[in-house]
């Protein structure tokens, strides 16, 4: 049996994989997305701010601001779950210039309710993950976890395995 | 990008049209994104996205990221929609992308929404990206938004 890992080992080296991933495209950055992570389960955050109103009169979020914070928590959700096993075990190339990236072959979002001037917040399920194929489903809300203003479904294409998992057969 | 004439629409609400332009091209995250109206009227809606680094969504290539072609469908959409004569408000139910290609990086992205069915309540539409490769279009998308009508018509089904 090996003996456990320090707990702080383990943290930096799963917050390090995360930020790596999240800084490496630059799209969440100009959004303001941010991912809050407990154990291997993330929550993407979206801080309110004026230029991701579309709707000034009521005012609500811009159905295009939420659409884009959807499917970049369910791109960097498949992402992470993907990469999980390779991270835990020490066979993820961390060194690796950039993490490959699942591509989005189509997504849906259901606009629930109208989003309100302040933070959100979404969750991303991976329901089908296979070699070349993976469905995703993504909730986010507000206020109230159980009161959803946004869900999306979305279908991806998996990047290639990379060399490091296929050396060991 | 040539400077836009100042629309002369042949329609009869000329100031619905200058109203819904204004409204477009105000929105905080539309104008965030750099987004601007060709065209505009009669339930058809033409904008461009210039390419920006900062949208990029795929480091590796320099591809813009799915997010921000998916606020221009979302846009170009709802502008179809409030250029339709009834329309006097509108908000997205759903929109679904189709990502066809990725869009060939320094290129402007150009989005063409139609409206192409109203009901009392309900607007249908459909739309298409494409960049320099007109031929080719690097994403379609197909929703449904809500319909305020400006005013009660009269026989409506």
């Amino acid at each position: 049996m090996k003996r456990p890992e320090p707990v702080q080992v383990i943290k930096s080296r799963r917050d390090a994989a995360l930020t790596q991933l999240v800084t490496s495209v630059p799209y969440i950055q100009f959004l303001g997305i941010t991912f809050d992570r407990r154990g291997d389960e993330l929550t993407a955050v979206l801080p309110f701010r004026d230029d991701l109103i579309g709707n000034p009169i009521l005012p609500a979020l811009h159905g295009g601001a939420i659409a884009a914070f959807l499917e970049v928590t369910a791109v960097i959700g498949l992402s992470w779950a993907a990469q999980w096993n390779d991270l835990e075990d020490g066979t993820l190339d961390t060194d690796a210039a950039r993490p490959k990236l699942p591509k989005t072959i189509d997504f849906t979002v259901d606009y629930l309710r109208s989003g309100l001037p302040r933070d959100a917040y979404a969750r991303a399920r991976v329901n089908r993950s296979g070699r070349r194929y993976a469905s995703v489903h993504v909730e986010a809300w507000q206020d109230n976890r159980a009161r959803l203003f946004a869900q999306a479904t979305g279908h991806f294409l998996m990047p290639p395995a990379v060399q490091v998992s296929d050396g060991k057969g | 990008m040539s400077k836009p004439a100042t629309p002369k629409p042949a329609t009869s609400k000329p100031d619905r049209t200058k109203l819904a332009r204004q409204f477009i091209e105000a929105l905080p995250h539309s104008r965030a994104l750099a987004m601007h109206l060709e065209s505009l009227g009669d339930g058809e809606a033409s904008i461009s996205m210039p390419y920006d680094p900062r949208m990029i969504g795929d480091p590796e290539t320099g591809v813009i990221h799915g997010g921000a072609v998916s606020a221009l469908m979302d846009t170009c959409g709802g502008a179809a929609v409030m250029s339709h004569p009834d329309a006097l408000g509108t908000a997205t139910i759903d929109l679904r992308i189709d990502y066809m290609r990725a869009a060939t990086p320094g290129q402007t992205i150009r989005a063409k929404a139609t409206c192409y069915h109203v009901t009392r309540e309900v607007a249908f539409v459909r739309a298409e990206a494409v960049d320099d490769d007109g031929e080719n279009p690097v994403a379609c998308a197909t929703g449904a938004f809500t319909f305020q009508r400006a005013k009660k018509t009269e026989g409506a089904t």
